[in-house]
């Protein structure tokens, strides 16, 4: 029958010490049963230890962590976002985001646990609720409405513009013309 | 169509119902940035004046309200882990605490400012902190104080009413004593 000893060194299986021949077949059974419990300990070590590495994930980089800081701003200091912001503050709220990175959050959610905590004004973008629509929505209507108006305004003006004649006007008439050759031709004689 | 009537019809006005919907868009818009604007000039509380109510919801899960308090002075500090001189009055607040807390006619409430839960309770660890706290969720009771900074410390007499403000850290407990005792009187 195995034994186990701990030792200083950790567990040993199998027999300690000398043994006669009279337990040779019971040690035997015992060494094979012993050499069996072993490797399944040691397959299931393995396999556990292969979980837990993969359920380590990797720490989040800086990048990782940036790429979400830059969508929030320091709640302390406003107007800084949190990738730039040099404050302790800011850099213990880069840390929590690393922390809640590593725990698998995602970008949603830790900017949603940022405004629960610390309103609103975390977010680079407001939120697309209640007033803030107002954000959204003017800007397109006043732009809309300017453009209707600059095309009535250029409507209404094509329309005052007096038409040209259908037929284009012919040179005047021929006394008219001459009328007025001839009162050039005096005032230039009288000029020389 | 003669040419005449065709200037007549794109030169005349907007339609009346579209003036009205502008104008009143306008105004709207100017109402709200009207109120808007009276919301961020209003003031800080006044000494006198009733203090808003509020609930705290600590760090160990209690939900804490401030009328269920009348009768009673309340010392609401404002701080953070991350506050330098919170660190200066932490002791001092700690301090006050315990020479109030067997009377129970004085209750202290910490609310943490724009921190991080996992550094809050550490300076709380640290310096020993235990009276009720809890985090100042969205900055909404910031907001309700107009508060300017941390520290702050705002002390309610038995009515609600405010009594005194500390802008800054306390020196020392006995700078608290001195204001809670002429209130407990």
């Amino acid at each position: 029958m195995p034994r186990w000893h701990k030792t200083g060194e950790g567990l040993v299986v199998g027999n300690i010490g000398l043994c006669d021949r009279t337990d040779l077949p019971q040690q035997n059974t015992g060494g094979i049963l012993a050499f069996t419990t072993l490797a399944l300990v040691l397959i299931l070590l393995v396999m556990v230890g292969i979980r837990v590495v993969a359920a380590q994930a990797p720490t989040p980089s800086d990048d990782d962590v940036n790429a979400v800081a830059r969508e929030l701003y320091c709640p302390v200091c406003e107007n800084i976002p949190l990738d730039v912001c040099p404050t302790t503050a800011c850099s213990q709220w880069r840390e929590l985001i690393r922390q809640m990175l590593a725990q698998g959050k995602s970008k949603e959610q830790i900017k949603q646990y940022f405004v629960a905590q610390y309103g609103d004004r975390v977010l680079a973008e407001p939120p697309r609720s209640g007033l803030n629509w107002l954000v959204y929505g003017l800007p397109p209507v006043i732009f809309l409405g300017g453009v209707y108006l600059v095309y009535r305004g250029l409507r209404g003006a094509s329309a005052r513009r007096p038409k040209p004649a259908s037929e284009p006007a012919g040179p005047p008439p021929a006394d008219n013309a001459d009328a007025y050759l001839a009162q050039v031709e005096e005032e230039l004689r009288r000029r020389l | 169509m003669t040419e005449e009537a065709s200037m007549t019809r794109t030169g005349k006005r907007l339609p009346l119902w579209v003036m009205a919907a502008s104008f009143a868009g306008l105004l709207a818009f100017l109402a709200l940035i009207a109120w808007g604007m009276r919301l961020n000039q209003t003031g800080p509380i006044a000494i006198g004046q009733k203090a808003p109510g509020f609930s705290l919801t600590t760090f160990d899960g209690q939900t804490l309200k401030t009328e269920d308090y009348s009768g009673k002075v309340l010392v609401i500090n404002f701080w953070a882990s991350w506050c330098q001189p919170c660190e200066q009055e932490a002791d001092a607040l700690e301090q006050a605490w315990q020479a109030y807390k067997p009377g129970g006619q004085v209750v202290f409430l910490g609310v943490d400012y724009v921190d991080t839960e996992p550094q809050a309770l550490a300076f709380m660890k640290k310096f020993g902190v235990s009276y009720p706290n809890g985090p100042d969720l969205r900055t909404a009771i910031s907001q309700m104080f107009h508060t300017t900074g941390v520290p702050e410390t705002y002390i309610l007499d038995q009515q609600g009413k405010l009594a005194y403000v500390k802008k800054g850290p306390f020196e020392s407990a006995g700078e608290i004593t001195t204001v809670v005792d002429e209130l407990v009187k």
